[in-house]
C-alpha cells in the first residue's frame, strides 16, 4: 500500500488541472461549484448542528408553534436562484468554446473497436490501431501471479501512443465499430463518445509537451477495463519527425510520394 | 366518497368478525393491505440481501488491483444485477410496501382501492426476479450490459436476453397496478375531512410518485420492446447498420430513467416528512410549500433526462437546455432541506432510531444532491461522467437517501405494525454502524472519479489500490451491519407492549388504532377532523 500512495502522489484526491486552456477552465467551474456547495453546506448543516445541541427534549427545550413563514420560504427560493445564476454563466461560455472544434490543425478520426482504438490522421495518410501494453496484458489475467503494483502504469498504457504537436489544435472525429464506447483523457478534459453510425466531434490543444493517460469510460463489454488511451503531445518538429519515419515505415505511404 | 366507503363496508361486512384464513392461502391469495404490505417489505428486504451479496463480489474484486477473483463478464454481470436488483426489487417494492401498509391507514380507508389487483401485482415480482435471477445459470451469463441495458451492448447477452427482457416487462406491470392502486385509493378514499392539502407528506410524496410511474413505466416497456425486436424480429430502432440510432435508446431510456430516480427518492421525503415532526414534537414546517416543491421536482424530472447524456454528442442548444434545466432542480430541493431543518429548528427534539436515521437522511442526502449540483455543470460533467464520481453521488442519494429513508420508515411504524417496541439499542448499533461505513464506502469514491478511475470496472492502475481499498473495507462493515436489522426485526415481537399512538409526538390517524393494527380497520370512515385534534 505504501507503494500505490507514492504512485497515487499527484492526482489522488482532485481532478486534475490538465493541459488544455478548456482543461483549466473546467477545473476553476468543478472547484468554483464545489465551494458554494461548501458554503451553503457550511450554513444549512452549521444550522441544523445547533438546532441538534439546542433544540433538544433532554435541554429541557419547548417546541415552538410555527409551521410557516411566507418571507423565509421566498428567501431561500431566491437566494439558489441567483447562486445558480453565478454558475450557469461561466457553465455557459466554457460549454459553447468546448463545442467549437472549427478549424483544426490535425484531424483524427478515431474508431473504437471492441477492445482497442484505431487513429487515422487525416491529412498524413498515418493509421495504427492501439491497444493495450504488453506488460499489462500479461498481468491483467485472472491470478496471473504478476504482481500488478510492480507494472509500470498498469492497465494505462499502450503499444501505440497517439502523437500531437504541442499547440496545435487537434480535432478528433470519433466512431465505433461495434458497441458504444467513450474516448476520455482527463488531463485534456475531453470525453465523447464513439458511437456505431455516427461520427461526433470533439478537439483539444494540449499546452504542455508531456504523456496523457485515460481510458474508454462506456462499458463496451468484457474487457472495458483494458482499453486504455495515451496521447504523446511532442514538439512541433518532434513532431514532424514522427510523422516522417510513420511515412517512411510504411510501405503504402511511401510508393504513394 | 363517502358513500363509496359505506357501500364497501356494507358487502364486506361479513368478513369483520373473523381474521385471516390460516396458512399459506392467507398469503397467496391475500387481498388485505397489511398483509400484502407486509410481503412486499419481507421480499424487498430479500433482495436487499441479494444484491448487496453481488455488490459484496464487486467490492471484493475491486479491494486491490489486479484480478484476484471473477472473470470480467461475470463482474459486469454483477454491476448489472446489483443495479437491477437494488433498483426494481429492492427500492422500489419497500416503498410500495410501506404505501400499502400505511396509505389506508394514514387516510383512513379500510384497504387499498383494488385489492385482487394488489395480490397480482405483488405476486408479479417474484417471478420477474426469479426469472432475473436465473439468467445468472444460462449459457452466456448472466446480463452484462449494465442495468441502462445501452444497444448495441445489451444485444451481445447471450441466451438471458430475452428473459432480461421479460422480466423487466413484468417489474414494470407490476409497478403499474401498484400505482393505479395508489391513486384510486388516494383520490376516492380519504377520511370525509381529508382535503388534498390536508394529507399528510408521504401521502402526497406517493400520489406523485405514482403518476410519475404511470408516465414513466410504458416508456421502458417501450424501450426494451424494441430492444426485442431488434434482437430477434429483424427490425433496426437503435442498429445503425440498418439505419437506426443507438442514441434513440438512450433518449428514451433516460426520459423513463429521469423520473425514476425521483420515483425512487420522493416517497423517500415523504417519510423522512412524517418522523421529523414528530420527534421534533413541532408541525412540519411549510406543508403546502413541501406539496408545491414535490411537485415542481416531479415536473423537472421529465425536461432533464439528457444531462445522463452529456457525452453523446447534442447540439449546443440542447446541452445548455438540459444543464439549466437541471440545474433549476436544486430549488426545491433546496425547499425541502430548508423546511426540514426549519422543523428542527426551535423544536424539542429526542433522537430515537427512526430520528437518527432521517437526520442522517437530511445530512447525506444533502451531500448528494451538491455532487447532482457539481455533476449538472455540463463541462465539468464531461469529466466526472462514467467515473466514480458518479458512482460515489448515486449512491448517496440512493443508500442513505432512500434506503436510509426506508429503514427510518420501518423504525417508525414497526411499533404500529407488530403491537411491540423494537430493541432501541439494536436499533441505535444498526444507525451508527450504518452511517459511519456507508460513508467510508462512498466518500472515497469521490476521489476515485476525480482521478479519473471509470466506472465498471473490474480492475484498476495501482495509484487508486488506496480509496478501493478503504471503500470495499467499508462496503463490508455496511454489508455486516444490515445483519443488525435482520435481529431487530427477528426480536421486534419481543419489546414492550407499544401504545396505540407509539411515539410522544405522533399525529395522523395511523396512531389512531390499535397497536398492533388490526387485520380490519377503518370499517367505518373516521372524521379526520376528531382524529386531528385528539393529539393537539
Amino acid at each position: 500500500m505504501v507503494f500505490a500512495s507514492t504512485a497515487s502522489a499527484e492526482w489522488a484526491l482532485n481532478m486534475p488541472k490538465g493541459v488544455t486552456d478548456l482543461s483549466v477552465e473546467t477545473y476553476d467551474l468543478h472547484m468554483m461549484v464545489f465551494w458554494w456547495c461548501v458554503a451553503i453546506g457550511v450554513v444549512v448543516f452549521g444550522v441544523m448542528i445547533i438546532s441538534l445541541f439546542k433544540h433538544r427534549k433532554s435541554q429541557g427545550a419547548e417546541p415552538a408553534t410555527f409551521s410557516h413563514s411566507t418571507t423565509a420560504e421566498v428567501i431561500w427560493t431566491a437566494i439558489p436562484v441567483v447562486i445558480l445564476l453565478i454558475m450557469a454563466v461561466p457553465a455557459a461560455e466554457t460549454m459553447i468554446k468546448l463545442e467549437d472544434s472549427r478549424d483544426p490543425d490535425i484531424s483524427v478520426v478515431v474508431t473504437a473497436y471492441q477492445w482497442k482504438w484505431h487513429y487515422k490522421y487525416q491529412d498524413e495518410g498515418i493509421e495504427f490501431y492501439s491497444s493495450l501494453a504488453r506488460p499489462s496484458v500479461d498481468a491483467r489475467r485472472k491470478q496471473s501471479g504478476v504482481d500488478v503494483m510492480g507494472v509500470e502504469n498498469y492497465l494505462l498504457d499502450v503499444d501505440r501512443p497517439l502523437v500531437v504537436p504541442q499547440g496545435a489544435k487537434v480535432r478528433l472525429l470519433l466512431t465505433s465499430n461495434d458497441v458504444i464506447h467513450s474516448w476520455w483523457v482527463p488531463e485534456l478534459a475531453i470525453k465523447k463518445d464513439a458511437i456505431p453510425g455516427i461520427v461526433n466531434e470533439t478537439w483539444f490543444k494540449a499546452n504542455d509537451v508531456g504523456t496523457y493517460r485515460g481510458q474508454c469510460t462506456e462499458l463496451c463489454g468484457k474487457d472495458h477495463g483494458y482499453m486504455p488511451i495515451v496521447v504523446e503531445v511532442v514538439e512541433p518538429e518532434a513532431y514532424q519527425a514522427w510523422v516522417d519515419t510513420r511515412k517512411d515505415s510504411d510501405p503504402r505511404l511511401a510508393s504513394a510520394q | 366518497m363517502t358513500t363509496t366507503t359505506v357501500d364497501t363496508h356494507a358487502v364486506d361486512h361479513e368478513h369483520d368478525d373473523h381474521g385471516p384464513t390460516k396458512g399459506i392461502k392467507r398469503w397467496l391469495f391475500s387481498t388485505n393491505h397489511k398483509d400484502i404490505g407486509t410481503m412486499y417489505l419481507i421480499f424487498s428486504l430479500l433482495m436487499f440481501f441479494t444484491g448487496g451479496a453481488m455488490a459484496m463480489v464487486i467490492r471484493s474484486e475491486l479491494a486491490v488491483p489486479g484480478l484476484q477473483f471473477v472473470h470480467p463478464e461475470f463482474f459486469n454481470s454483477m454491476t448489472t444485477m446489483h443495479a437491477l436488483i437494488m433498483v426494481f426489487g429492492a427500492v422500489m417494492p419497500a416503498f410500495v410496501g410501506l404505501a400499502n401498509w400505511m396509505i389506508p391507514l394514514m387516510i383512513g380507508a379500510p384497504d387499498m382501492a383494488l385489492p385482487r389487483m394488489n395480490n397480482w401485482s405483488f405476486w408479479i415480482l417474484p417471478v420477474a426476479f426469479g426469472i432475473l435471477l436465473s439468467t445468472l445459470l444460462m449459457p452466456g451469463g448472466a446480463p452484462a450490459g449494465g442495468w441502462t441495458m445501452y444497444p448495441p451492448l445489451i444485444l451481445q447477452t447471450g441466451d438471458a436476453f430475452p428473459f432480461l427482457i421479460f422480466s423487466v416487462h413484468l417489474m414494470g406491470i407490476s409497478s403499474i397496478m401498484g400505482a393505479i392502486n395508489v391513486i384510486v385509493t388516494i383520490i376516492n378514499m380519504r377520511a370525509p375531512d381529508m382535503t388534498l392539502l390536508k394529507m399528510p407528506m408521504f401521502v402526497w410524496t406517493w400520489l406523485i410518485t405514482a403518476y410519475l410511474l404511470i408516465a414513466v413505466m410504458p416508456v421502458l416497456a417501450g424501450a426494451v420492446t424494441m430492444l426485442l425486436t431488434d434482437q430477434f424480429f429483424g427490425t433496426s430502432f437503435f442498429l445503425a447498420a440498418g439505419g437506426g440510432d443507438p442514441v434513440m435508446f438512450q433518449h428514451i431510456f433516460w426520459f423513463f430513467g429521469h423520473p425514476e430516480v425521483y420515483i425512487m427518492i420522493l416517497p423517500a421525503f415523504g417519510v423522512v416528512s412524517e418522523i421529523i415532526p414528530t420527534f421534533a414534537r413541532k408541525k412540519l414546517f411549510g406543508h403546502d410549500s413541501m406539496v408545491y416543491a414535490a411537485s415542481c421536482i416531479a415536473f423537472l424530472s421529465f425536461i432533464v433526462w439528457a444531462h445522463h447524456m452529456f457525452t453523446v454528442g447534442m447540439p449546443l442548444t440542447g446541452q445548455l437546455f438540459f444543464m439549466f434545466a437541471t440545474m433549476l432542480i436544486a430549488v426545491p430541493t433546496g425547499v425541502k432541506i430548508f423546511n426540514w431543518v426549519a422543523t428542527m429548528w426551535r423544536g424539542a427534539m429526542t433522537f430515537e432510531t427512526p430520528m437518527l436515521f432521517s437526520l442522517a437522511f437530511v445530512f447525506l442526502f444533502t451531500i448528494g444532491g451538491f455532487s447532482g449540483l457539481m455533476l449538472a455543470i455540463q463541462p465539468a460533467d464531461v469529466q466526472y461522467h462514467d467515473t466514480y464520481f458518479v458512482v460515489a453521488h448515486f449512491h448517496y442519494v440512493l443508500v442513505p437517501g432512500s434506503i436510509f429513508a426506508i429503514m427510518a420508515g420501518a423504525y417508525y411504524w414497526l411499533p404500529k405494525w407488530t403491537g411491540h417496541m423494537y430493541n432501541e439499542k439494536l436499533g441505535k448499533l444498526h444507525f451508527w454502524l450504518s452511517t459511519i461505513f456507508v460513508n467510508v464506502t462512498f466518500f472515497p469514491q469521490h476521489f476515485l472519479g476525480l482521478a479519473g478511475m471509470p466506472r465498471r470496472i473490474p480492475d484498476y492502475s495501482v495509484q487508486f489500490a488506496d480509496f478501493n481499498l478503504i471503500s470495499s473495507i467499508g462496503a463490508f462493515g455496511f454489508g455486516l451491519s444490515q445483519l443488525v436489522f435482520v435481529l431487530v426485526i427477528l426480536t421486534a415481537w419481543k419489546g414492550a407492549k407499544a401504545t396505540d399512538r407509539v411515539w410522544e409526538g405522533s399525529h395522523g390517524l395511523e396512531w389512531t388504532v390499535p397497536s398492533p393494527a388490526p387485520w380490519h380497520t377503518f370499517t367505518t370512515p373516521p372524521k379526520h377532523r376528531i382524529a386531528d385534534e385528539a393529539f393537539e
